[in-house]
């Protein structure tokens, strides 16, 4: 079942997100961009024009205006007006999927449990970039050796981060965090965000850390991350599993590690550069995981959609 | 009040040196011994800031309020400061420090990511508590960069603003031409961080009080990342006889060094001056890359310093020790690669 959608905030990610529907989705058909000034004063919602989508100007007035249109929403505009957006989304019957750090419904990794949660949520939050680009690994490593402590390095390029990471930078360490707890597997996480504001930008790496019982087997943790990392690669094309998982022990490290060993693994995000530049791999995982929740969001069975359910029976 | 102001990091940045090993027993007797010894600020932490034990930089031996619970009643002249490094500590450790009595919070950014911090220092100036801006790296940065960064943190509500020479990397003229700057352009009070990689802790330190510098750093004994930093006790010393009015006393922090920290150290956790430290200051690396790059060397059977040249040509910041692994693993490849073409 294809599904009719909007964009709300045509702002960077959500004009990334525009030109990503358009150019790849075939279960997505996007009906409308939505903003809150006029279209000669938003690059975004140009953007749309020139593309030929229909656009709205008035926010969440132009969403209930033209509400019959579509069946879901993207909300990139921030984590205040996504709260106050929210149950006005619900009211309407619409599914919505939260780009911003709101968090009002599960966060939704698309390769881990998308599944779950698609069907029980009628919004769905996307963690954070670091979040999307970790979590699938703690998670390949949890379901083969259980993980006790996860801890993701991301290190994005000073350019890439805008004003809103910036004045909440515990925002991300500690959504993130969560995130890597309760969809990645581990029984506790921590993240960590470094700026590097090096030129040429450096592109999105994240470093993942797991502490895992001694007795771990490293092939099958190599074999699992290498199929997730497929698996997240057609969703995100720039991903790659930069260093394989490698295991250190006692003697590799300055603190005392028990009966456990550290599986190391590094990956990159490279954007596509469809509107941001390939560097900001950070904002391209964000568009691109909440497009392939939306997708799968599409292709729940007809039954089972929260979307013009009749009945819950 | 005194010429210049005193900030000992033994137990922060010399945590480093002890890869973050320091009991909290430890930290007690350390600090009571500076405390003795009239030190104006004593700070404590990971070396890496409340946050910092973890994976990546290592795992203290205690937890912050361990920490807090055991070097706090032991700090009664002094002020008691902690610190922190936004995206890798958060508010929730500044709440933590604050109820268990620190005096001053040090928050810590790359020297041009300030604007990161503005949520920790608002949330300190409610709080009413001392804040001190450090802008790391500011060898990486142009004096005139460094100073725009040092107003956004005054215009936080920093108190004070450091320039931080955390690779060790500036000659004397770097620090004067940056510290006397920021003396002149900002209405807070300015303060400076020496590493010893190059052989210049105290001259460079000496450098900036003379440029205006009203707060310097130090450790006992030249503890710290890298080679260490300006070495307290002597530093104490240096300033007396340049005729500065400072408060601790000459001989407390000479036992302190000595009576006091120097049994809890070993040959093998005493910084000292050797070709890895030497290199972080020539490259401009973050001196506490210095004791990962050796263990992951060994892994990877490489010579520290090539690792280390390249994550200077790499432009790594401070935080990034997560590359060392990732430089020493490509470098391996391409030599084994070359290896085998050889054959």
């Amino acid at each position: 079942m294809a599904l009719d959608a909007a964009i709300v905030g045509p702002g960077n990610i959500g004009t990334d997100l525009m030109y990503k529907i358009l150019d790849r989705s075939d279960s997505i058909n996007l009906q409308r961009m939505i903003g809150i000034f006029p279209v000669e004063e938003s690059d975004g919602l140009q953007a749309a024009v020139e593309e030929g989508i229909p656009v709205g100007t008035e926010g969440i007035d132009s969403v209930r205006e033209h509400a019959d249109e579509f069946d879901i929403v993207f909300e990139a505009t921030s984590a205040k007006v996504h709260a106050s957006q929210a149950p006005v989304y619900e009211e309407l019957g619409l599914f919505a999927v939260d780009l911003t750090p709101a968090a009002i419904g599960p966060y939704v990794v698309p390769v881990v449990n998308a599944d779950d949660v698609i069907g029980e949520a009628t919004n769905i939050n996307m963690v954070t970039c670091g979040g999307q680009a970790t979590i699938p690994i703690v998670h390949a490593v949890d379901r083969v050796a259980d993980v006790e402590y996860a801890e993701i390095v991301a290190t994005i390029a000073s350019k890439s981060a805008g004003p809103g990471t910036r004045q909440n930078i515990d925002e991300f360490t500690q959504t993130t965090a969560a995130g890597i707890e309760e969809v990645g597997g581990a029984d506790r996480g921590k993240a960590i965000i470094v700026l590097n504001p090096a030129e040429p930008p450096i592109t999105m790496r994240d470093t993942v850390y797991t502490q895992v019982p001694d007795t771990a087997d490293i092939d099958e943790i190599r074999d699992s991350v290498a199929d997730i990392e497929a698996q997240v690669q057609d969703y995100v094309p720039g991903y790659e599993v930069t260093l394989e998982p490698a295991m250190k022990g006692q003697d590799e490290v300055g603190f005392d590690l028990g009966d456990t060993v550290i599986v190391t693994t590094m990956v990159e995000v490279e954007g596509e550069g469809q509107h941001l530049p390939p560097y900001a791999g950070n904002l391209d995982i964000m568009t691109s995981a909440a497009l392939g929740a939306a997708e799968r969001v599409a292709a729940q069975p007809a039954e089972s959609s929260p979307i013009g359910r009749v009945a819950d029976d | 009040m005194t010429d210049v102001r005193l900030v000992d990091m033994t137990l922060r940045d010399g945590m480093h040196a002890v890869d973050h090993q320091f009991t909290p027993e430890e930290m007690a007797d350390i600090a009571a011994a500076l405390d003795a010894a009239d030190m104006d600020v004593i700070e404590m932490s990971h070396g890496d800031g409340m946050g910092g034990s973890s994976i990546n930089y290592g795992f203290s031996a205690g937890t912050t309020e361990e920490y807090l619970d055991a070097v706090a009643p032991e700090v009664n002249n002094a002020k008691l400061s902690v610190l922190l490094l936004p995206g890798i500590g958060t508010v929730e450790d500044l709440q933590l420090a604050v109820e268990k009595g620190a005096d001053v919070c040090r928050i810590a950014t790359h020297v041009t990511e300030a604007d990161v911090s503005q949520e920790h220092f608002e949330y300190l100036e409610e709080l009413g508590l001392e804040a001190t801006g450090l802008l790391m790296l500011s060898h990486m940065a142009s004096p005139e960069k460094v100073l725009e960064q040092a107003k956004l943190m005054e215009s936080y509500g920093a108190d004070y603003v450091y320039v931080m020479d955390s690779a060790g990397a500036m000659l004397p003229q770097d620090v004067t031409d940056r510290v006397s700057l920021l003396v002149e352009e900002l209405d807070i009070g300015v303060g400076f961080h020496a590493h010893n990689n190059l052989g210049l802790g105290i001259g460079n330190t000496l450098a900036g009080i003379e440029a205006g510098a009203e707060t310097v750093d130090g450790c006992l004994r030249g503890l710290g990342a890298g080679s260490g930093n300006a070495q307290m006790e002597v530093l104490v010393g240096v300033l007396k006889k340049a005729g500065y009015d400072v408060s601790p006393d000459f001989f407390g922090v000479m036992d302190a060094a000595e009576d006091v920290l120097l049994p809890m150290l070993t040959p093998e956790t005493m910084p000292e001056l050797d070709n890895d430290s030497l290199l972080l200051g020539y490259a401009g690396v973050y001196s506490s890359f210095l004791r990962h790059t050796r263990r992951v060397a060994e892994k990877y059977d490489l010579d520290p310093r090539e690792i280390l040249i390249e994550l200077g040509e790499l432009g790594v910041v401070g935080g990034q020790e997560d590359m060392i692994t990732d430089v020493a693993a490509r470098m391996a490849e391409q030599g084994g690669a070359k290896a085998e073409a050889d054959d």
